[in-house]
């Protein structure tokens, strides 16, 4: 267990404010679910449009990511932005006397959440002179905060692999897999890469209904499934699979690569490679491991 | 911390509680009767006899000969020892079969063993931790040299079938292996006939001290002793013997078979009121593991949405309650629990994952105190959380 300052564990046991501001001028969201924390911040100006009158927070993490946040709210309200957009992570772990190194990336989650919510702030009231931070542009900004996927990744993928669905982008790159919350974003950047994509080619989509296929042109569609989607889906988990053979509604696949070795393999196949072959070919088809 | 009197400790799967009798089984080799066992004179002897009695009493627990008992330092010793040994009299053979939700002690074993060149397969588990025979059976061939896998696992308290596992083993003409930390004293064990070549066990975690295990080696199982030196435990395992603490695990071994129904009745009626309380009260529960098959005193319950550091902080400040997590944040790693992942939890359900595992000294008294503070603890948090309230 953490060794926790007396304040870390005053400001976790008792938070200064939780909860949400429906009026707020500004809201900013960042986390990453895979380490397990998430941040969301509610700041709202006074009259003068220049002092931060109230600050809110909800976070889903740690004993440090709660103290944080709360600490931060403390920090943020009586000062103008410009003041507070001076703040840095390191003046929320003053404030609260110490933070474990490896807990160091609680009060940088909260700076992001700030920082996110300036930008917000910005795109709500462009009238205001809010001083944004840092606004990453192009592609390194990330877009999935979850996964810190970027987006010149999404547009690579999108690019590489003729994606064309906000789900396919999840699956080649867990973006959008965590909190959902940047699959506008995602759709955005697919429009974009598509509108373009389409203005070179004139590419008419062939959907072909599963139901009105022959045998061979569904072993076909199946197959082509496989190599397009699911090997390079895996490939970019440092995985491979082999499509063993077809039997009805059954497809034999083994496993190879890291995903051979693979603790939750079976996850793989059941949840994703499955997953994949009912949504693109037939909802009856089962998969199974080969022995 | 000025006293542990108001502690409500249930992280029995962690570490357990001394034993008072166990104490007192210790005190003479701490104190008096110093000497060292293998001295020629009756004042070693003393020493020696202690460790003739525990070695009795331990094969007693497991249904196994005196002489199949290995005195070692830990559990982790003994997997590493069994494990290696395997390697090393079948070296023809370089496959390992494994769980991918063994104890760091096994697996990490294992992957050191493949990153220098042994193949490693890891059996998968489904969404209740249960692992699949057929599978296994599909991944045993003649090259393996041992199959090894947990009797009981440690956070979700699931019961493997051993026994099944083992006999696919031997049918190749591999070893196996059983690393029954969590299931010795818990649940009752009889290796007289089993398929079970090696097994390991940790005195700490049934009431007997830190730094003292066992390792079963079934008698003529190939054998190479993995520290090597003086002729302690018949040229098995060098190093004077640990001679206070083997006394308390031998005490700790009785007690155990003492005790053995009351794990099974009154240990597991307080885990069943636990688990029912806490399902009831606390909104959108998961609880984990197969509950067909499971340690008497073990509970995993997954509360979404909250972050599992923050809820044992708080059940530790509201009423000194001791448990543990999956969490990302309560392992030094800040990775969530791979057993929890090999279950395909999503993170967002595991991050919330607290474990219960109780012993012969909760009482419900206590229980009644975790079912009274839980709730407002998980809504309180939950308050706190952009993902849900409930």
């Amino acid at each position: 267990m953490w060794n926790y300052t007396e304040k870390v564990m005053d400001y976790f046991l008792h938070p200064r404010n939780i909860g949400e501001l429906p009026d707020a001028d500004g809201v900013g969201e960042v986390g990453n679910i895979v380490c397990g924390d998430a941040m969301k911040l509610f700041v709202k100006l006074a009259e003068d449009k220049k002092t931060i009158a109230e600050a809110k927070f909800q976070t889903f993490g740690c004993a440090s990511a709660i103290a944080s946040a709360s600490a931060l709210t403390e920090m943020l309200i009586g000062k103008t932005l410009e003041e507070a957009s001076k703040l840095t992570n390191q003046d929320i772990a003053d404030f609260l006397g110490e933070l474990p190194e490896e807990k160091m990336h609680c009060s940088v989650m909260g700076m992001e959440a700030f920082q996110a919510a300036l930008v917000d702030m910005h795109k709500r009231h462009p009238e205001l002179d809010v001083p944004i931070i840092v606004e990453e542009t192009g592609e390194n900004r990330i877009v999935c905060q979850c996964f810190s996927v970027t987006e010149g990744k999404i547009r690579e993928v999108i690019q590489k692999n003729h994606l064309t669905t906000v789900e396919q982008v999840t699956h080649y790159t867990k973006a959008g897999g965590g909190c959902g919350g940047c699959k506008d974003d995602i759709q955005a950047i697919l429009d974009d890469v598509l509108g373009k994509a389409k203005a070179a080619k004139e590419a008419a989509s062939t959907e072909r209904p599963a139901c009105q296929l022959t045998t061979l042109q569904r072993i076909a569609l199946i197959q082509e499934t496989f190599d397009n989607i699911i090997r390079p889906g895996l490939k970019a988990d440092g995985g491979d699979a082999e499509l063993v053979d077809v039997n009805g509604d059954q497809v034999t696949v083994r496993l190879a690569g890291r995903c051979a070795a693979c603790p939750s393999a079976i996850q793989t196949l059941k949840h994703w490679v499955e997953a994949k072959l009912r949504e693109k070919v037939s909802g009856a088809i089962t998969v199974v491991e080969a022995k | 911390m000025e006293s542990s009197t108001d502690i409500i400790y249930v992280d029995n799967n962690a570490t357990t509680r001394l034993a008072p009798e166990v104490v007192e089984a210790m005190t003479p080799f701490l104190t008096t009767w110093y000497g060292n066992p293998s001295s020629p004179h009756p004042f070693g002897n003393e020493a020696a006899k202690a460790i003739v009695h525990a070695r009795e009493a331990i094969a007693t627990l497991l249904g196994a000969e005196p002489e199949e008992i290995i005195f070692t330092s830990c559990g982790s010793e003994s997997d590493s020892t069994a494990i290696r040994s395997a390697l090393e009299t079948q070296r023809g053979r370089r496959r390992v079969l494994t769980t991918a939700v063994e104890h760091a002690a096994v697996l990490n074993l294992c992957k050191y063993l493949q990153h220098n060149g042994l193949h490693v397969d890891y059996l998968p588990v489904d969404s209740q931790g249960r692992i699949n025979l057929e599978q296994a059976k599909a991944l045993i061939n003649d090259d393996t040299a041992i199959v090894s896998c947990m009797w009981a696992n440690n956070e979700i308290g699931n019961i493997y079938p051993v026994e099944a596992l083992g006999q696919l083993a031997h049918a190749h003409g591999a070893l196996f292996h059983v690393d029954a930390v969590q299931a010795v004293g818990k649940i009752p064990i009889n290796l007289k006939d089993s398929s079970i070549d090696f097994l390991s066990l940790s005195g700490h975690k049934l009431h007997a001290p830190k730094g003292i295990g066992v390792l079963y080696r079934r008698r003529f199982t190939p054998f190479q002793p993995y520290l090597i030196g003086g002729h302690q435990e018949s040229g098995q395992r060098a190093g004077t013997e640990n001679v206070a603490s083997i006394a308390g695990l031998g005490r700790a071994a009785e007690l155990a078979m003492a005790h053995m129904d009351e794990e099974q009745s009154r240990v597991r009626a307080m885990r069943d009121r636990l688990e029912a309380g806490l399902v009831a009260s606390c909104p959108d529960p998961l609880v984990n593991g197969d509950r067909q098959s499971r340690l008497p005193n073990t509970l995993n319950i997954c509360f979404r949405y909250i972050e599992g550091e923050s809820i044992l902080l708080r059940l530790y400040e509201t009423a000194h309650i001791c448990a543990s997590s999956g969490s990302a944040c309560t392992s030094g790693s800040l990775e969530p629990s791979h057993v929890l992942r090999a279950l395909g939890l999503d993170y967002r359900s595991l991050h919330g994952s607290v474990r219960f595992s109780l012993s012969r000294y909760n009482t419900d008294a206590e229980i009644d105190t975790i079912l009274q503070v839980t709730p407002g603890i998980i809504r309180s948090l939950r308050e706190l959380s952009p993902f849900g309230r409930l």
